[in-house]
């Protein structure tokens, strides 16, 4: 039983960092139409920056001084974001899919080697913030209490987003941009800026999900890699560029990846993708995707 | 080319005058160049197999595959699968078998992907090859995980037995033969390609590419036209699988990983994809690129970004894209 909880608590754990991520590659390729094939890479990079500014300048630090600290990637991965936007994407918006797509992997490999160059080939931690919050009883068994608030991260943020895109003037913005792009530049609104914040805003929440992955695990080269295809598997249940979907996507991701691991180790990738592959023959717009 | 092909026709006699020249160097080169070179040469032209075939989805088709590493790696598995359980040490057997089986997981696979196209195509291509890469990883006590499978050159057999790697040189005459194995595999797949685009049916795929619903009105069946399309061109990546094993003598589930999918799309996009020689190009340069990057510094990802995104930016027809258009310019044509 208490396993159960533990694995259960795991499972939401995991989908909340899915979440993050998955909700930033669905909300760019909602305003934007562009596949970010970066985005696992930004994420990584969200974790990275987040474990060397806290083994850098809080070692021995208190328990607030850490979490001052904890959203240090996200806010350097949005940044990073704002830059990569009108320099990088802006020229390729006019051009046919496969150079948006190669230039999103140019700068896959790019952000790769820089985090290798700029962090060292070495993984980074920042264990000293799960080590800071102790750990609670479950039943008979312990249980980190950072995971419970990275739980509740994860909810404050898609809370967050919802209100953020349904009762906010920049969110009725964005969704009017999404919806067309050329009515809402002609109706007056400043395109390109919409497209920046989009951008850095889907690129903030990668980095979140960075930043509050690394205290549990540590920041390795090639986890954007990985992530990246876990989060195209989420958003490809859900529905590219749907909220909710990423939500439900990450959920269904995670429980399977959970319950795999513990049957079917050996196919629990294999069946998620699998899982994405039916999603995709029989419903392409996935679950809650849009026509 | 193809392209202008279409609407000028460029004479046989001057394709036969370009091809020619280059066909000889490539048979002299092992000549004047050490095994280290010959190699080298031997890996850009089983990429350049890989990339023809590619470019049959890409540029004919209109159909951007992430997936592409799926194939090549089933030829390559195929293959070694073949030296682990069977013992077969024959190059002739490793084509048979792995095109067979790379040709019925490619008819499998591309019977779901050309359900789609766009994006999704890419996604799905993408999720599916994944699919491979997760079992080649999982299922270490068949694949090898990480490790990989071992096919050593010295119980290959070229030719149904002739040409065997044993005593002393083994390994240079290995190389030698090797090259001109792939040389001509090269030549034959390059020449049924071009008459595979030339043909009726590449025509009909280029139709499709360029307009969907006309291509339809015409009669045209598009589905089962894409999906032939994707059957002869993973079957091409699948033969540069099954010819990249006993080169590399190794084969590991990063063949199968999404990357190198990427990188065949680089290697296309290089070269140029709207034209047939493009890909060709493009992989032969892709892959010293690459030896190069990789042999002068330990940030050769970052180089052949950069290279990626200059050449998105500022070259989108890639490197035959730009020689036709300089040459344009001095003989007045463009």
């Amino acid at each position: 039983m208490d396993i159960l909880i533990i694995q259960i608590l795991n499972s939401i754990f995991y989908a909340c960092i899915l979440f993050l991520i998955a909700t930033g590659l669905s909300l760019i390729y909602g305003v934007m139409r562009i596949v970010n094939l970066a985005h696992g890479s930004l994420y990584a990079l969200g974790a990275y920056v987040t474990a060397w500014t806290i083994g850098t300048f809080a070692v021995g630090a208190p328990i607030w001084v850490l979490f001052l600290l904890l959203p240090a990637g996200a806010v350097a991965v949005a940044a990073v974001g704002a830059l990569i936007e009108p320099t990088l994407l802006r020229p390729i918006y006019n051009r046919p899919e496969e150079y948006q797509l190669l230039i999103t992997f140019a700068l896959l490999l790019i952000l790769e080697d820089a985090m290798h160059f700029l962090f060292g080939g070495v993984p980074l931690t920042a264990g000293a913030v799960i080590d800071s919050m102790g750990t609670m009883r479950v039943m008979d068994l312990r249980y980190p209490v950072y995971n419970l608030l990275v739980i509740a991260i994860g909810i404050a943020a898609a809370v967050f987003l919802w209100a953020f895109i349904y009762r906010t003037k920049f969110g009725v913005i964005l969704r009017a941009t999404s919806q067309n792009m050329r009515m809402a530049s002609a109706l007056g609104l400043n395109v390109k800026r919409v497209y920046v914040q989009a951008f850095a805003l889907g690129c903030f929440m990668a980095g979140l999900g960075g930043a509050v992955v690394v205290p549990a695990q540590a920041a390795v080269l090639g986890m954007g890699i990985e992530a990246l295809i876990l989060a195209f598997v989420v958003v490809v249940i859900g529905g590219l560029g749907s909220l909710e979907g990423a939500l439900i996507g990450a959920l269904i991701v995670s429980f399977v990846r959970t319950a795999g691991i513990q049957f079917f180790p050996e196919i629990e990738l294999a069946v998620l993708y699998l899982i994405a592959a039916v999603v995709l023959l029989v419903r392409p717009t996935g679950l809650f995707g849009r026509a | 080319m193809a392209n202008n092909a279409s609407r000028t026709g460029p004479s046989m006699l001057l394709i036969l005058a370009c091809v020619i020249p280059i066909l000889v160097m490539l048979v002299a080169l092992p000549k004047f160049v050490d095994t280290y070179q010959t190699q080298l040469l031997t890996y850009g032209l089983v990429f350049a197999i890989a990339a023809l075939g590619f470019n049959l989805l890409l540029g004919y088709t209109g159909l951007l595959s992430f997936g592409h590493s799926a194939y090549f790696g089933l030829g390559a598995y195929s293959a070694a699968f073949m030296v682990r359980y069977l013992g077969i040490g024959s190059m002739e057997l490793f084509i048979l078998g792995g095109l067979l089986i790379t040709g019925l997981v490619t008819a499998a696979f591309g019977y779901i992907c050309v359900r789609h196209t766009r994006i999704f195509f890419g996604i799905l291509t993408l999720a599916l090859s994944q699919v491979l890469w997760t079992l080649a990883y999982k299922f270490f006590w068949v694949t090898g995980g990480t490790d990989g499978l071992r096919v050593a050159f010295g119980n290959l057999t070229l030719l149904g037995g002739l040409i065997d790697f044993k005593g002393r040189d083994a390994y240079q005459s290995f190389t030698q033969y090797y090259y001109y194995y792939v040389l001509f595999l090269f030549c034959v797949c390059t020449v049924l390609m071009w008459v595979i685009v030339h043909s009726p049916f590449g025509k009909a795929l280029q139709a499709i590419r360029d307009n969907e619903t006309r291509a339809q009105f015409l009669g045209v069946r598009i589905r089962h036209y894409r999906w032939l399309a994707f059957l002869i061109s993973g079957s091409f990546t699948g033969l540069a699988g099954i010819l990249w094993v006993p080169l590399n003598g190794l084969v590991t589930p990063d063949i199968l990983y999404w990357p190198f999918s990427g990188e065949i799309v680089f290697m296309t996009v290089l070269g140029g994809f709207r034209t047939f020689t493009g890909p060709i190009v493009g992989a032969v340069v892709f892959n010293y690129l690459k030896v190069y990057a990789v042999a002068s510094t330990a940030y050769w990802q970052l180089l052949l970004g950069i290279v990626l995104m200059v050449l998105v930016l500022a070259l989108p027809t890639g490197i035959v894209g730009m020689i036709a258009r300089i040459a344009g310019k001095f003989t007045g044509r463009a």
